[in-house]
């Protein structure tokens, strides 16, 4: 045991009891927040609590979050490799996933469809529908399948942008009969969250999908790396 | 102090724990895949932190919880990344850590 390792266990057995004794000792938050939201929820155009919060109380929050997933696509983007990802080739050759794809893919679908409906009513919504998505588009990608759509760069950055921009245009649009930015009023609430949840929920899905499509499972090794550089005599 | 080992402080109990493991992984292991890991592990921990304490007394608060997962959200995608980040450290230097650390 290396003279790292122990004063590493040391430290974090501080910070354990530290973060313990801080979780005990803890304050009662004076503002009573499960009151605050039970009293709003009939403006904010959904039922559930945590759709609620989220799209409409602090939809600041959200925004800024699909602006974060944004950035990184565009940087794993740029740092991407320079050869493109070829499923026909470099997929599984396997039969049966490909045959069970076939039965999975609709019901993924229905279930995303289903979750970000959900959202309004019960646990559900935009992040948990486009992490839905994005599986089918792994498993897809994996089982070889081609997607020219998801190669198409232009339709690709422009689903990649869509929910950030859907997001900011509507949370402008409300500002024009003078009331702050991201204040839906209370009639339209539902129906712009759920614009807002559908265009999300594509973003979400289509960044987590090409997140996964932007390192080709192929010359991970330095040197396979430099011999493909070196042009073939 | 009463409810220091009811039902919804497991959570937080066990996010503090997980907390200090992760920590321990990201301060003891040099790979970077394994720091990943522990980084994502300590963040797993201060979500069940957050989840759990917005438990407390007066019903489920639900404003930790749209954070929490706003937070699960950013983390998948910084994690994704980061591992296109090291993958072309590695394909650039060979290496799977950093020279700073040996």
């Amino acid at each position: 045991m290396s003279l790292r390792t122990v004063f590493a266990g040391l430290l974090c057995l501080g910070v354990i009891i530290a973060l313990g004794w801080a979780v005990l000792e803890r304050p009662m938050p004076e503002e009573n927040l499960p009151e605050r939201v039970a009293e709003a929820m009939p403006e904010s155009g959904v039922e559930h609590p945590i759709t609620a919060v989220l799209l409409n109380f602090r939809s600041y929050d959200t925004l800024l979050e699909i602006a974060v997933l944004l950035l990184a696509v565009v940087v794993a983007l740029a740092l991407r490799e320079a050869q493109p990802d070829r499923p026909e080739q470099m997929g599984l050759d396997n039969p049966l996933l490909r045959a069970v794809m076939a039965w999975l893919l609709p019901l993924i679908l229905v279930v995303a469809g289903f979750l970000l409906w959900a959202g309004s009513y019960q646990p559900g919504g935009a992040f948990q529908a486009g992490a839905v998505l994005a599986a089918a588009g792994v498993l897809l990608r994996l089982a070889g399948v081609t997607t020219a759509w998801l190669d198409n760069a232009t339709l690709m950055r422009a689903g990649l942008a869509l929910g950030l921009l859907t997001f900011l245009g509507i949370g402008l649009l409300v500002m024009l009969p003078g009331v702050p930015f991201l204040t839906y009023p209370a009639e339209h609430a539902g129906a712009l969250i759920l614009l807002i949840e559908l265009t999300l929920t594509l973003s979400i899905g289509l960044t987590l999908i090409s997140l996964f499509r932007l390192t080709p499972p192929y010359a991970d090794d330095p040197d396979d790396a430099r011999r493909q550089e070196t042009p073939k005599p | 102090m009463s409810g220091a080992i009811s039902g919804y402080m497991v959570f937080a109990w066990s996010g503090v724990l997980l907390f200090g493991l992760g920590l321990f992984g990201f301060i003891a292991h040099r790979h970077l895949l394994r720091r990943l890991l522990a980084f994502n592990i300590m963040g797993s921990g201060a979500f069940l932190v957050l989840v759990g304490l917005a438990q407390d007394g007066r019903g489920v608060d639900p404003v930790p919880h749209a954070m929490v997962i706003t937070g699960i959200v950013v983390a998948v995608a910084s994690t994704a990344l980061a591992l296109v980040v090291f993958r072309r450290w590695y394909r650039a230097s060979g290496r799977t850590d950093l020279p700073e650390d040996t």
